[in-house]
């Protein structure tokens, strides 16, 4: 059943225009990916979905109904969390208060704060510390147990592994599979395609601002990739 | 009065005197925090709290020793609620990274408060009644005694301070102040709204400002051109003592009111000129104040 | 991918910006005149609105330009009445030739001001800078040798016939506000003007593109300031009456604000149009006393709403009008293709 599908779907910055007309749909339960080089509108893609930028109505559908360019407080209430790029965390407060922030828009459901150390244990020690002086593994930690404070359906990861270390990027996408037996559905936006093959289970891939290439993430070659991806 | 004695009394006036100060500084404190908002009118917002208290005692027709207190407490809603409107409707569109809109904005409130106040209440100074309290005094050690409504006065400024740290550290809209402060738009994603986060900042910051205006006006006389005066005090305690933190503005405010004291006592002219000079040398010297958290 | 370099041509002036030359000189020339055949209180007043608009042409510059709001240049304006003051009444310069004079003094002082305003940024800035004047205007009340609290007279006026004296602050008085409008325009059309924009946007960004971000905005808040003191010293001059609170008052600053704001910021047509409309608010409205600022009050709140940048700032963009044009535009030979760059 599909939870998200965009259509067509248009994005600008100002009269800057990003994407052109992508079709994208995701079905519960999966984790589909989304890569594409610098620039080619993946993390602009993200960002329309959950309101930060605009779009036609009718142009994103998320649960059967149209919320292209409803505010983004209105898209979280709905279940769609994000994980911004860059980790975003509030630097006046600490990993737990910062967490304590994800569920603001009180939905019901499993992700708990307990639940939230349990996905990261080296979370609970360092609960107390202010955000900036986290790794930057624990960082993103923090980041992503944010978004599932509340309790979305769809979680959407935009670069996880930026400026992360390999074992680091690692040690993140483990506890993957453990937010999505919780019955999560995930897009993960990644610069990195072994990674994002590995964890999806189909892909996308962004050029300029079009889907350029789509299909199972184990079936699709290195060529067909390389192609998609830069276009040459 | 022996010279080391009169010594003593002069500091300890001076930092009961930096309670007012350090009242006047909170709300100003709250408000640069949450939304890096200058507002010039703030000290006339204090002014106006100062003639809506009085009006407000005047028409309650009690003793003087209640009504005042009374008032206030009627107040407090009121002005939450002016605060929370006007930030919603006026200063919300000021908000942001150019100081100039909201310098202009609020000195034009400034302005039309003043000249309000001015045609409503003449420029004749008035008097908050209080049944004797501004005069009354304790003593509190052989020789020594203050006077009662400052030492009142510092007493709401600390539990002010304690309060204040409590919101912003421990409840869930403290947390809101703080997150919306830090990054605006991740605040956004997790469903928070700005607009209303920074209108509640604004009406407990005027909450605030209500008490300060009661306390200013039992202490001494006020005038609708006596603001921008409290602006300054209340903005250089809020630098002197570092921002973010309130109870750097505590210390902020006493060491402005000291300060102002001892320069009194040298000679009239040169009390609040003293304290502005003590406060450009914080600049130069500590720009970042003393207990600074944010930055 | 092919790059295509055309010849192309930096052009300034605008078919609005020549014809307003010609009429900004004309206009000049007529009010040169006036001494000639208009009453002593028109030239008073023409007098006062010159200093309002080098006070607020210097606030522009600071804020609009500079990128530096403050709400305390009176410190200088005062300062300059009260430099005139002691150098006539004093040192006994001939008070005209004190007032430039006078300017200098107050820009020499604004760099050790510097120093200490320099350390607050954006709103927090703009009230120190008041909280300086405040200590300027008190450190001058407790100075009884210029008459403290209450003020004194320029009595080094007192030697001179009274057509001359009035006749001559007049002219000082237009020549100043030429000079400070065509000055302001060369400085932004030069390069330190195109620095300055590029400060006023983004000074990391200016920093590393080599950009002196100090020494450039001290050089522009001296500038504002000795500006501000040719503005004081001008008008005490022809006031012949100056007082701590008459000097150093933030209205003052109220009125640069708004003079500039309903006008329009970061222009140069702005002060001079916001001058204008104020001068004739002033002579319609001032009667009405309290409730004439009350409005002056919530007009600066809605235009600022409405408009942040100013009523002109607001009008030229829109419909693409300016006098004093400070832009460089681009202007491309026409190309066969019909086509834009290809990079």
């Amino acid at each position: 059943m599909t939870l998200l599908a965009t259509s067509k779907l248009e994005s600008f910055y100002g009269d800057f225009q990003v994407l052109f007309g992508v079709d994208f749909e995701i079905a519960a339960g999966e984790v589909v990916a989304l890569i594409g080089a610098n620039g080619a509108g993946k993390s602009t893609f993200l960002k329309t979905i959950c309101g930060v930028l605009g779009a036609h109505r009718e142009a994103v559908t998320f649960d059967g109904q149209p919320i292209g360019g409803l505010p983004p407080g209105e898209i979280v209430r709905r279940g769609i969390a994000m994980v911004p790029e860059g980790r975003r965390l509030f630097s006046s407060l600490s990993a737990e208060e910062n967490l304590l922030m994800g569920a603001s828009a009180r939905r019901a459901g499993p992700w708990t704060l307990d639940a939230i150390y349990r996905l990261f244990p080296l979370l609970a020690e360092k609960r107390r510390a202010p955000a900036p002086t986290l790794s930057g593994g624990q960082q993103q930690m923090v980041a992503i147990g944010r978004a599932l404070m509340s309790n979305p359906k769809l979680l959407l990861c935009d670069e996880l592994s930026l400026g992360l270390a390999p074992v680091i990027v690692k040690q993140i996408y483990d506890a993957l599979p453990a937010v999505c037996d919780a019955g999560m559905t995930v897009v993960v936006v990644e610069q990195d395609v072994t990674t994002a093959q590995r964890v999806s289970s189909r892909l996308y891939c962004l050029q300029e601002g079009r889907v350029t290439l789509t299909g199972a993430s184990s079936a699709l070659t290195r060529e067909q990739i390389s192609e998609a991806y830069f276009g040459v | 009065m022996t010279g080391t004695l009169s010594w003593i009394s002069t500091v300890v006036q001076g930092v009961l005197l930096g309670g007012l100060y350090a009242m006047f500084a909170m709300s100003q404190s709250l408000i640069f925090g949450v939304m890096r908002l200058t507002n010039t009118a703030h000290g006339d917002f204090i002014i106006l709290a100062s003639f809506g208290v009085f009006s407000v005692a005047v028409a309650l027709g009690l003793p003087p020793a209640v009504a005042p207190w009374l008032a206030m407490i009627l107040m407090l809603p009121i002005a939450f609620g002016a605060g929370y409107v006007l930030q919603r409707l006026v200063l919300n569109r000021v908000v942001g990274r150019d100081p100039l809109p909201s310098l202009v904005v609020t000195f034009g409130l400034a302005i039309v408060i003043e000249n309000l106040l001015q045609e409503i209440y003449t420029a004749d100074p008035r008097s908050i009644e209080s049944g004797g309290l501004n005069v009354a005094s304790i003593s509190i050690a052989e020789g020594l005694s203050v006077g009662t409504l400052p030492l009142l006065t510092f007493a709401v400024a600390v539990a002010i301070a304690a309060g204040m740290q409590w919101l912003s550290g421990r409840t869930a809209l403290g947390r809101s102040f703080r997150a919306v402060s830090d990054d605006r738009d991740a605040a956004q994603l997790m469903g928070l709204d700005h607009r209303h986060i920074y209108a509640m900042a604004t009406g407990i910051a005027f909450a605030l400002v209500a008490v300060a205006g009661a306390l200013h006006g039992m202490k001494t006389t006020f005038a609708p051109a006596d603001g921008p005066a409290l602006l300054l005090y209340g903005f250089e305690a809020v630098i002197i003592g570092g921002m973010g933190s309130f109870y750097g503005t505590l210390l902020g405010g006493i060491i402005l009111g000291v300060t102002q004291v001892i320069g009194f006592r040298f000679d009239p002219g040169w009390g609040i000129w003293l304290g502005h000079i003590v406060f450009l040398g914080m600049l130069l010297f500590r720009p970042t104040g003393f207990f600074a958290k944010t930055r | 991918m092919s790059a295509t370099f055309r010849t192309f041509e930096v052009h300034r002036a605008t078919r609005a910006s020549r014809a307003g030359g010609l009429v900004s000189l004309a206009i000049v020339a007529f009010l040169a005149t006036l001494p000639l055949w208009a009453e002593a209180g028109t030239l008073r007043e023409i007098d006062e609105l010159a200093c309002y608009l080098i006070y607020a042409m210097m606030w522009n510059l600071l804020a609009g330009y500079g990128g530096m709001v403050s709400i305390g240049q009176q410190a200088f304006l005062g300062l300059g009445g009260y430099a005139l003051l002691v150098m006539g009444n004093f040192a006994g310069i001939n008070p005209f030739v004190a007032v430039p004079l006078a300017a200098i003094v107050t820009a020499l002082f604004a760099i050790p001001v510097a120093q200490i305003a320099f350390r607050l940024q954006g709103g927090t800035f703009a009230i120190g800078t008041w909280v300086i004047a405040e200590v300027f205007r008190l450190s001058i009340a407790n100075w009884s040798a210029v008459g403290g609290g209450s003020g004194t007279s320029l009595t080094a006026l007192r030697g001179i016939e009274k057509a001359t004296r009035i006749h001559v602050t007049f002219w000082l008085c237009l020549s100043a506000a030429v000079i400070a409008i065509a000055a302001t325009y060369l400085l932004l059309r030069s390069r330190q003007g195109l620095a300055l924009l590029a400060i006023r946007d983004s000074e990391v960004a200016s920093e590393s593109q080599g950009i002196h971000v100090r020494r450039t905005k001290l050089g522009v808040y001296v500038a504002a300031a000795f500006g501000a003191g040719l503005a004081g010293a001008l008008y005490f001059l022809g006031n012949l009456r100056i007082s701590p609170d008459a000097a150093f008052t933030v209205n003052w600053s109220a009125f640069g604000i708004f003079i500039v704001m309903i006008g329009g910021i970061g222009t140069i047509e702005g002060p001079i149009i916001g001058a204008l409309i104020f001068y004739l608010l002033n002579k319609i409205a001032s009667d009405f006393g309290t409730w004439y600022l009350v409005g002056l009050g919530a007009l600066a709140i809605a235009v600022t709403i409405k408009f942040p940048r100013g009523l002109w700032g607001g009008f030229s963009r829109r419909f693409d009008v300016h006098f004093f044009p400070v832009q460089r535009r681009l202007v491309l030979p026409p190309d066969e293709k019909g086509g834009s760059f290809h990079a």
